[in-house]
C-alpha cells in the first residue's frame, strides 16, 4: 500500500488529488507486469480496470476483418490506459498489448466505482482527470486523422 | 527573447551564384525527399546559421526556398528537399555534378545560444526535422552547455522518416532523449504510433526552464505549442519556423507576408507569440 501510494503521488495524473482519496484509489490497486506481446485486455471484453503505465510500452489496437490488427496508438511511461470502465456498456472498445516488458499499476474499477458512488467528491475529481485525458486523446486522434504531413511543404520545414 | 536575425548581408542578394551538387542522397524509398550537399563553383559556402534558408534556383524552371539541413564547416552546405511542386520535382532528377543557382543564406535563426543552460525541446514533424538538424549538430558540439535535450519527431509512416542513420545514432546516445512516432505503423514498425504532441505530453523536461523549437506543418506546430505550454514552457521561449511561398527573400515582394511580418526577412524562425495570432486566422 505504501509503495503504491508513493508511486501514485509521483504521477501527474493524480496530482492535486486529496490524500484520503489517493489512499482510496491505492487501496484496490496492484502492481502488474506484462511480458512482451502479453495482452492487457481485449476488445469486447468487460472493462473492469484501468492501468497506469510505469515503464514499458503498450499498443492500443483494433482487429480488422481479414487483416492483422492495426495499432493506432502506443502509450508509455506515466500514461493512463482505459476509460471504458467509466460508462456503459463497460466493455473495451479496443485491445491493449504490451510491446515490451511493461510494469503497470492495475486499478480495480468495480471497487473504484463503489468508492466514487459513496464519495462524489472523489468521483468528480476522477471524472475531471479522465475528461482531460479523453479530450487530449480525442485531439490527438483528430490530428492523426488529418494526415497533416500530406501537404505541400518542400523543405523550409513549416 | 528574439530570434537571431541575419547579421551578414548577402552581397548581390538577387543574383544566383552557381553551386555544384557534390552528393545526392535519397532520404525515403521513393526519393520524394532527398538531400543535396552543395558547394559554390568558386570559393566556399557562406556561413549559415541553424534555421536559415537559401533560394535554390533551377535555371529555366524556377526557384524555391529551402532550409539549410547541415553545415559541416567544410565549405559546403546541405539542403533536404521534398519533391512536391514543379521546381522540386525537377530537382529530384538532378545528380551529383549538376549545377544550380543559389542565393543566400537568408532569414532568422533558431536561438541556440539562448537555450544554453536550459532544457531544450525540439519538436519536428515530417520534413520539419531538416531545419532543426543543424540545431542538433550545434547542441552536440557543445553538449555540456545544455540541460536535458529532448527530440520529438513525428512522421506519417515509418517509410517517411528522414535522416534514419543519424536518428539511430542520436537514439543510441545517453545524453539525448530521442522519441520517434508515426501516425500509421506498419507490420515491421516496433516504435511508437500516435501524433508528435503525445511525445511532448510525456514530459521528461523542466518546462519552467526549457526552451522549445518547433518545426513542421502549422497545425502540428499549433498543437505542439499547446502541449509545451501545458508542460510549463513559456510561450516566449517557444519558437516556430514558418513556411510560405518566398520569392525575393528580401522582404520586398510580399509573397510571404503574414500580417506585418515578412517570413523571408523577419523569419522563418519566430517566437511563438508573434505567430500565434496568425494561427487563428482562417486560410492565412
Amino acid at each position: 500500500m505504501n509503495e503504491l501510494l508513493a508511486i501514485l503521488r509521483d504521477q501527474a495524473f493524480f496530482e492535486g488529488l486529496r490524500e484520503e482519496h489517493l489512499r482510496l484509489v491505492a487501496a484496490d490497486a496492484a502492481l502488474r507486469t506484462f511480458r512482451t506481446d502479453e495482452t492487457l485486455f481485449r476488445e469486447h471484453e468487460e472493462a473492469r480496470a484501468f492501468y497506469l503505465v510505469r515503464t514499458g510500452r503498450v499498443a492500443l489496437e483494433s482487429r480488422l476483418p481479414g487483416r492483422r490488427s492495426e495499432i493506432f496508438m502506443t502509450l508509455g511511461q506515466g500514461e493512463v490506459l482505459g476509460w471504458s470502465w467509466l460508462m456503459p456498456p463497460y466493455r473495451w472498445h479496443y485491445s491493449a498489448r504490451a510491446l515490451e516488458e511493461t510494469h503497470t499499476v492495475h486499478f480495480d474499477a468495480l471497487a473504484l466505482h463503489a468508492c466514487m458512488d459513496k464519495d462524489p467528491v472523489l468521483g468528480y475529481a476522477l471524472y475531471q482527470r479522465f475528461a482531460a485525458l479523453i479530450v487530449q486523446r480525442l485531439q490527438a486522434a483528430r490530428l492523426q486523422a488529418m494526415d497533416i504531413y500530406g501537404g505541400g511543404d518542400v523543405g523550409l520545414g513549416g | 527573447m528574439s530570434v537571431l536575425a541575419a547579421e551578414m548581408p548577402v552581397p548581390e542578394p538577387m543574383a544566383p551564384v552557381p553551386w555544384r551538387i557534390l552528393e545526392v542522397r535519397r532520404e525515403v524509398a521513393d526519393g520524394e525527399v532527398f538531400t543535396w550537399r552543395l558547394r559554390p563553383e568558386s570559393g566556399e559556402a557562406p556561413m549559415a546559421r541553424p534555421g536559415q534558408f537559401n533560394m535554390l534556383y533551377l535555371f529555366g524552371v524556377g526557384e524555391v526556398a529551402i532550409s539549410v539541413s547541415a553545415m559541416d564547416g567544410d565549405g559546403s552546405l546541405v539542403h533536404t528537399i521534398r519533391a512536391v511542386g514543379s521546381v522540386t520535382r525537377t530537382m529530384q532528377g538532378l545528380r551529383a555534378g549538376d549545377v544550380v543557382g543559389v542565393r543566400g543564406p537568408f532569414g532568422s535563426a533558431w536561438p541556440v545560444a539562448a537555450a544554453e543552460g536550459r532544457d531544450l525541446v525540439l519538436a519536428a514533424g515530417g520534413i520539419g526535422l531538416a531545419p532543426l538538424r543543424p540545431v542538433i549538430h550545434a547542441v552536440l558540439a557543445r553538449r555540456e552547455a545544455f540541460g536535458r535535450v529532448l527530440i520529438c519527431y513525428g512522421a506519417r509512416s515509418p517509410r517517411d522518416l528522414i535522416f534514419r542513420d543519424e536518428l539511430a545514432q542520436w537514439q543510441a546516445r545517453q545524453d539525448l532523449d530521442v522519441r520517434v512516432t508515426v501516425d500509421r505503423g506498419t507490420a515491421d514498425w516496433k516504435g511508437d504510433v500516435g501524433v508528435v504532441t503525445q511525445l511532448i505530453d510525456r514530459g521528461g523536461f523542466d518546462g519552467r526552464n526549457a526552451l522549445a523549437m518547433v518545426c513542421g506543418p502549422e497545425v502540428m506546430m499549433r498543437f505542439s505549442a499547446l502541449s509545451l505550454h501545458r508542460r510549463g514552457v513559456a510561450p516566449e521561449r517557444t519558437f516556430v519556423s514558418m513556411e510560405r511561398s518566398m520569392r525575393c527573400a528580401l522582404g520586398f515582394c510580399g509573397h510571404c507576408q503574414i500580417g506585418p511580418h515578412f517570413v523571408c526577412r523577419d523569419g522563418p524562425v519566430f517566437p511563438y507569440p508573434v505567430m500565434e495570432p496568425a494561427f487563428r486566422v482562417n486560410e492565412l
